[in-house]
């Protein structure tokens, strides 16, 4: 597939290896820059291709991956989930979801276990499928549950934009929509944050740039590198941000221009700023983080799940393992989990980070045969 | 979920701000692809697909200029 395989091409890859060998090698006469240099990932995506293509081992070894919050399955509280599963077995909803929510656990049950005692619980492609599906049973209320990044929140907008145009007055949204930013600023403030790069989500910048990262590049002296999901283009970002730390630069810088532009896309952050404004949201394991959602404006509530149900409420529960939030922030890897692979599978997952097909759990159940003992614990040892 | 897959547009229907677009992915077509975000996309230029929209268009030249930069470190 063109712009995928050329970006999977292993000569390519072992040639950038090879340079970021010798960078490393550079960075190690230089005896004030510790080590070894924990790069994170932000997006569960990224953190897929690192473990499915073992790029992780393929590193030198004072190179080190620290797996991000980017999951939005994973980050959404078991509270949001129980409020969906309320709404789906409300008399005459249709309830739609991306297929990744499906199997996420309640406080009670899953949505496959809620289907099958009987709520109409459909999986779909589209945000706008979500749409059709209400204009096609105008006597259904549709409900979609929007959970996603800035990547995910456009497509949400597109539907709600499509219904809005349409007048389709029986749908609305579960609105769950997360920002990276505040989320990054959460981790690079924590005192005992030891991330000294960060390779930024290519897809969340396609849609809104790169200008909210220049903040905190200036902040916390820490270089993002704006990187794609293939082999290639992860290699070429950590190179990136090798470089940087070797020239002691911090800056934002792209690598992968040729779909994230610098100024993002314009047409769809007017119509998302149209629709949702910025709100606080809860982040599973991390809590309120201010500004770091998306919610409907107050002129398009009537798209709003919850104006629509006001009296029903979620149940609210403890998190069932506060591992998941030390996994999310990058404090430990997957593995140093004591229920990882034990009463935690993907065939029994406790946590949502082992359901989701981004959640870092996931992507170490499925691909780390031998797990390297790469993690460090983060704790007590501050970048300086 | 932030998953984006390229593919070459094929062909276009409706009218802005609507229009929906026929997506090659490898041999496999999609059909109804909102072209909401990229109001500039042509039959035959590429793009980057997420949950049923096109999210931008790629830059073809700009693709190539990396990964021939990034096959200078192999040669």
């Amino acid at each position: 597939m063109k712009f995928v395989t050329e970006f999977r091409d292993k000569e390519v890859a072992e040639g950038v290896i090879t340079e970021i060998k010798k960078v490393v090698e550079e960075i190690k006469k230089n005896l004030k820059i510790k080590l070894p240099i924990r790069i994170m990932e932000i997006c569960g995506g990224q953190t897929h291709s690192i473990l499915q293509y073992g790029i992780h081992s393929a590193l030198p070894e004072d190179v080190e991956f620290v797996h991000g919050p980017g999951c939005p399955v994973c980050v959404t509280p078991i509270e949001t989930i129980n409020l969906a599963l309320e709404l789906a077995k409300q008399p005459n909803v249709i309830f739609t979801s991306f297929g990744d929510m499906l199997r996420v656990p309640g406080s009670d049950e899953n949505m496959f276990e809620a289907k099958a005692k009987g709520a109409d619980i459909r999986w779909v492609y589209s945000p706008i499928d979500a749409v059709e599906m209400a204009k096609q049973n105008p006597d259904k209320e549709v409900i979609f549950f929007a959970i996603g990044f800035e990547t995910t929140t456009a497509p949400i907008t597109s539907a709600i934009h499509l219904a809005e145009s349409d007048g389709v007055k029986n749908f609305s949204i579960l609105t769950a929509m997360v920002r990276v930013p505040p989320a990054l600023e959460v981790i690079l403030s924590d005192p005992e944050c030891v991330i000294d790069g960060i390779l930024a989500a290519g897809h969340v910048c396609t849609v809104m740039g790169t200008k909210e990262y220049e903040p905190l590049v200036e902040k916390y002296g820490v270089p993002i590198v704006v990187t794609g999901f293939q082999p290639v283009d992860i290699l070429s970002g950590v190179l990136d941000v090798l470089k940087q730390i070797r020239d002691g630069r911090f800056e934002v810088e792209n690598a992968y221009g040729w779909v994230a532009r610098k100024e993002g896309n314009l047409v769809a952050q007017e119509l998302i700023n149209k629709y949702f404004k910025v709100i606080d949201r809860k982040w599973r394991g991390i809590g309120l983080i201010p500004m770091s959602g998306f919610g409907l404006r107050d002129e398009y509530k009537h798209f709003d799940a919850e104006e629509k149900w006001k009296n029903i409420h979620a149940q609210k529960e403890p998190e069932p393992n506060k591992y998941c939030g030390l996994v999310l922030t990058g404090k430990i890897k997957p593995t140093e989990c004591p229920f990882y692979k034990k009463e935690c599978s993907q065939e029994h997952p406790i946590g949502a980070l082992m359901v989701s097909s981004e959640g870092a759990c996931a992507a170490y159940f499925l691909y780390n045969k031998d797990t390297p003992a790469v993690a460090k614990a983060m704790a007590g040892k501050g970048r300086n | 979920m932030c998953l984006g897959v390229p593919g070459k547009i094929v062909k276009i229907t409706g009218n802005e701000p609507f229009r929906t677009a026929s997506v090659n992915f490898g041999g496999a077509v999609k059909g109804d692809i909102s072209l909401l975000f990229c109001p500039d996309a042509k039959v035959g230029n590429y793009c980057l697909t997420h949950a049923g929209n096109a999210l931008e268009v790629i830059d073809e030249k700009l693709a190539l200029e990396t990964i021939t930069l990034l096959q200078t470190y192999s040669t």
